[in-house]
C-alpha cells in the first residue's frame, strides 16, 4: 500500500463526503423547525437532474448549481404546502414526495443520459504545486468543498446565533408556545424548509456537477436516506455533522485501504457500520433526556383556531 | 418524534358515508390526473390518449388485469405490515429493510435445500422469511419497548443496513456463475405456484387471507381488544395489566412477519431469483397505502388496487410514449399529494 493510494482513498472520501454534509446540513435546518422530511431522495433527485440539465445546455457549472439549488428549495416548498399548510402527515408526505422526485427527475434528465459536461472547475490548494503532478491531482478540490466546513459553521450560526435560528428552534421545540410568543410558526417552518432545501439542492448538485458529472436515473442511490441518518447521528447539531459525514464516506474509504492492503472483507458489511454506531449511540443516550431532538419533531402544527 | 394522533385517525370506507367518500376520491384521482396531464402535454404526448391506453391496457383486458393483480399483491402485504402495529402507536417505516431480511432468509431456504420436494420446500421457505422480516422489525420492537429508542428512528436506520445484507451474501456467495448481482435461478419447487396461467402467485390469496385475519383479529378478539385499548391509551391499558411492553414487541414482530412475507413471496414468486437491490421503495410505498387507507383492511385493498393500476399503467407509457417508466411515479406522487392534503375537507365537513 503506498502513499499514493491513501491520498486518493482520502481524496474520494473528501468528495463522496461533501454532498452528504450539504445534504445533510439541510434536513438538520428542516428537522430543527420540526419537519422531518423522508422525501430528501426525491429532492435529491430532481435538484442533481435539473442542475445537470441546465449545466448541459448552458455550459455554465456555476448557473446549474443555482438551478439545482432553486429545485431543492422549490421541492421543499411543496413538503411546505403538504405538512405546514394542508397538515398533512409529514412521513407519509415525505415519501409521497420521495417518489414525486423518482418521477420527475427520470423525466428531467432523460434527453441529458450520457451528456458530456464541464465540470464545476477545481481549484488546487495553495502551496501545493510543488508537489509531483500525481499527487498535486489529488488536491484539486472545487469551491463547493473549500466550503463545505464554512457552511456547517455558517448554519451553527444561524441556528444558534441569531434571532432567526432562535425562532426556528423554539417552534421545533413547541411550535404553540413559539406561535404564544408571537412567532409564526407557519412561516417560520416553510422558511426552514426552503433554506433546507437550497442546500439540499448543493449537495445533489455536488455530486452531479462536481463528483460525478453525469446523469443516470436514480445516481443518488440512498443518500437522502444517509443524510435522514446522519442528522439522528450529529444529534441535530451542525457541526457534529461534519464529523458524521466524514465517518459515513470515511466508512467507504476505509474499505477501500483495507482491500488494498490485502485484507479481505465485504464492503457491505463495513458501509452498515455507520448505521450500526449511530443506533448503539443512541441506545446509550437512550434512557436520558439528554439527546437534544426537537421535542416537537414531526408534529404537525394544528393552529390555534 | 412521538406518537401522533393523526397517525390513528382512521377513514374507515365500512362507514354509512361509503358512496360520499368513492366520490371525494374519484375527483381527487381525477384532478391528479389533470395535473399529469399538463406534464404530459409538456413533454408533448397525447394525454387522453395515454390514459385510454393505460385503463385498456390494464382494465381492459385479462392479462391487463392479472397484471394488475400481480403488481399488488407486494403492496397488499407491505401495507399491512404498517397496518397492524399502526394500531398501536407503532409507526413501523421499515418494512423496506424487513422485507430484504425476509426474502434473504427465504432465498438461502431455497438456495440450500434445493433438493426438497416443494410442499416442504416452500412452507420452509415462507417460515424462514417471516424469521427473517420478525428478526428485522424485534430490534426496534424491543428499543422502544425499553423506552430507548423510538421505533421510527431505528426502523429507518434498519432500512438501510438490510439492503447491504442482501449484498453482501449476493455478491460474497450466492452469485450465479454468470450475474454478480444476483443468485442462480430458483428450482421449479422453490417457486410459488401461479394461478389461471397467469403470473399472479398464491401469495396474493395469502394476502387476502391475511388481511381478512386482521379484520377479524381486531374486531373479535381479546388480543384486538387489548391492542385497541394501547392504542387508545396506553397508561390506562397499562393500568388495567394488560402487557403493554409484550404487545409493542411482539405486534411489531408480526409486523415485520408479515414484511417478510412479502419479501418472500417476491424472490419465490415475482422474480424466481433474489436480485441485490430488486426493491425500489415497496416497502414504503406500503407505508403510504396503509396511511391512506387509514389501516383499514378493506381501504388497503381499494387503494392498492389503484396504486397497482397506475404503476402497471407505467410499464405501458415506456414501451408506447417513450417515457421512462419511473415518469409514472409523477403521476403517482400527484394522487398522493391530492389525498394527503385532504384534512381541511374533512374539517370543513365537520364544521358544516
Amino acid at each position: 500500500m503506498t502513499l499514493l493510494s491513501i491520498l486518493g482513498v482520502l481524496s474520494s472520501a473528501v468528495f463522496s463526503g461533501t454532498s452528504l454534509l450539504y445534504t445533510t446540513l439541510g434536513e438538520i435546518i428542516d428537522q430543527r423547525s420540526g419537519t422531518v422530511n423522508l422525501g430528501l431522495e426525491g429532492v435529491l433527485l430532481v435538484s442533481a437532474s435539473a442542475g445537470f440539465a441546465l449545466t448541459s445546455i448552458t455550459g455554465q457549472p456555476y448557473l446549474g448549481l443555482l438551478v439545482a439549488m432553486l429545485a431543492g428549495g422549490l421541492m421543499n416548498l411543496v413538503m411546505g404546502y403538504l405538512t405546514v399548510t394542508r397538515r398533512a402527515n409529514q412521513l407519509a408526505s415525505g415519501l409521497a414526495l420521495m417518489f414525486f422526485g423518482f418521477g420527475l427527475s427520470a423525466w428531467i434528465g432523460r434527453p441529458y443520459v450520457g451528456a458530456k459536461i464541464n465540470g464545476l472547475p477545481r481549484i488546487a490548494l495553495p502551496g501545493i504545486s510543488n508537489l509531483p503532478v500525481l499527487y498535486a491531482s489529488l488536491f484539486r478540490f472545487d469551491l463547493l468543498i473549500y466550503l463545505a466546513v464554512p457552511a456547517a459553521v455558517l448554519v451553527w450560526w444561524l441556528l444558534f446565533r441569531t434571532r432567526w435560528g432562535l425562532g426556528l428552534r423554539a417552534v421545533g421545540e413547541s411550535a404553540d408556545i413559539a406561535f404564544a410568543s408571537g412567532r409564526n410558526p407557519r412561516r417560520i417552518r416553510y422558511q426552514a424548509l426552503f433554506v433546507g432545501g437550497l442546500l439540499a439542492g448543493l449537495g445533489a448538485a455536488h455530486l452531479s456537477i462536481a463528483y460525478a458529472m453525469n446523469w443516470t436515473e436514480y445516481m443518488t442511490a440512498g443518500r437522502g436516506f444517509i443524510a435522514v441518518a446522519l442528522v439522528i447521528f450529529s444529534k441535530w447539531h451542525p457541526l457534529r455533522a461534519i464529523g458524521g459525514a466524514l465517518l459515513f464516506s470515511g466508512a467507504v474509504a476505509f474499505q477501500l485501504l483495507l482491500q488494498s492492503s490485502g485484507f479481505q472483507i465485504s464492503p457491505f458489511l463495513l458501509s452498515t457500520i455507520p448505521y450500526v454506531v449511530t443506533i448503539l449511540v443512541l441506545v446509550l443516550w437512550g434512557g436520558t433526556r439528554s439527546h437534544s431532538a426537537p421535542a416537537s419533531l414531526g408534529r404537525v402544527y394544528q393552529g390555534s383556531e | 418524534m412521538t406518537p401522533r394522533p393523526e397517525a390513528v385517525r382512521r377513514f374507515s370506507f365500512l362507514r354509512a358515508r361509503v358512496l360520499e367518500a368513492l366520490i371525494r376520491y374519484g375527483f381527487m384521482v381525477l384532478f391528479a390526473l389533470v395535473l399529469f396531464a399538463i406534464i404530459l402535454l409538456i413533454a408533448g404526448k397525447d394525454p387522453i390518449q395515454s390514459y385510454r391506453d393505460i385503463l385498456t391496457s390494464t382494465l381492459g383486458s385479462t392479462y391487463g388485469l392479472s397484471e394488475v393483480l400481480v403488481a399488488m399483491t407486494p403492496m397488499l402485504l407491505t401495507a399491512l405490515a404498517v397496518a397492524l402495529p399502526s394500531r398501536l402507536v407503532l409507526i413501523n417505516v421499515g418494512v423496506e429493510g424487513q422485507l430484504y431480511m425476509g426474502a434473504c432468509l427465504a432465498t438461502w431456504g431455497a438456495l440450500t435445500f434445493s433438493g426438497l420436494p416443494g410442499w416442504i420446500l416452500l412452507p420452509g421457505m415462507i417460515l424462514l422469511g417471516m424469521i427473517g422480516g420478525s428478526l428485522w422489525a424485534f430490534i426496534p420492537g424491543l428499543l422502544r419497548a425499553l423506552g430507548l429508542v423510538n421505533e421510527t428512528i431505528t426502523t429507518l436506520l434498519l432500512n438501510s443496513v438490510a439492503p447491504m445484507i442482501v449484498s453482501f451474501f449476493v455478491f460474497g456467495f450466492w452469485h450465479s456463475p454468470m450475474d454478480t448481482n444476483k443468485t442462480p435461478n430458483f428450482v421449479p419447487a422453490a417457486r410459488l405456484p401461479t394461478l389461471f396461467g397467469t403470473r399472479i402467485d398464491v401469495s396474493l390469496l395469502l394476502a387476502l387471507a391475511l388481511l381478512l385475519i386482521f379484520w377479524l383479529l381486531m374486531r373479535y378478539t381479546r388480543w384486538g381488544l387489548e391492542i385497541r385499548a394501547i392504542g387508545g391509551n396506553p397508561q390506562a391499558a397499562l393500568r388495567n395489566g394488560i402487557p403493554v411492553r409484550g404487545y409493542v414487541i411482539s405486534v411489531m414482530c408480526v409486523g415485520g412477519a408479515i414484511a417478510g412475507l412479502a419479501g418472500m413471496a417476491q424472490v419465490s414468486g415475482f422474480y424466481g431469483v433474489l436480485l441485490a437491490n430488486f426493491s425500489r421503495g415497496t416497502g414504503y410505498m406500503g407505508f403510504l397505502i396503509s396511511w391512506l387507507a387509514g389501516g383499514d383492511p378493506l381501504g388497503i385493498v381499494l387503494t392498492s388496487f389503484v396504486v397497482a393500476v397506475i404503476t402497471t399503467g407505467g410499464n405501458l407509457l415506456q414501451l408506447t410514449r417513450d417515457l421512462p417508466y419511473a415518469v409514472i411515479n409523477i403521476l403517482l406522487a400527484f394522487t398522493l399529494f391530492v389525498v394527503l392534503a385532504r384534512p381541511s375537507l374533512r374539517r370543513s365537513r365537520r364544521s358544516a
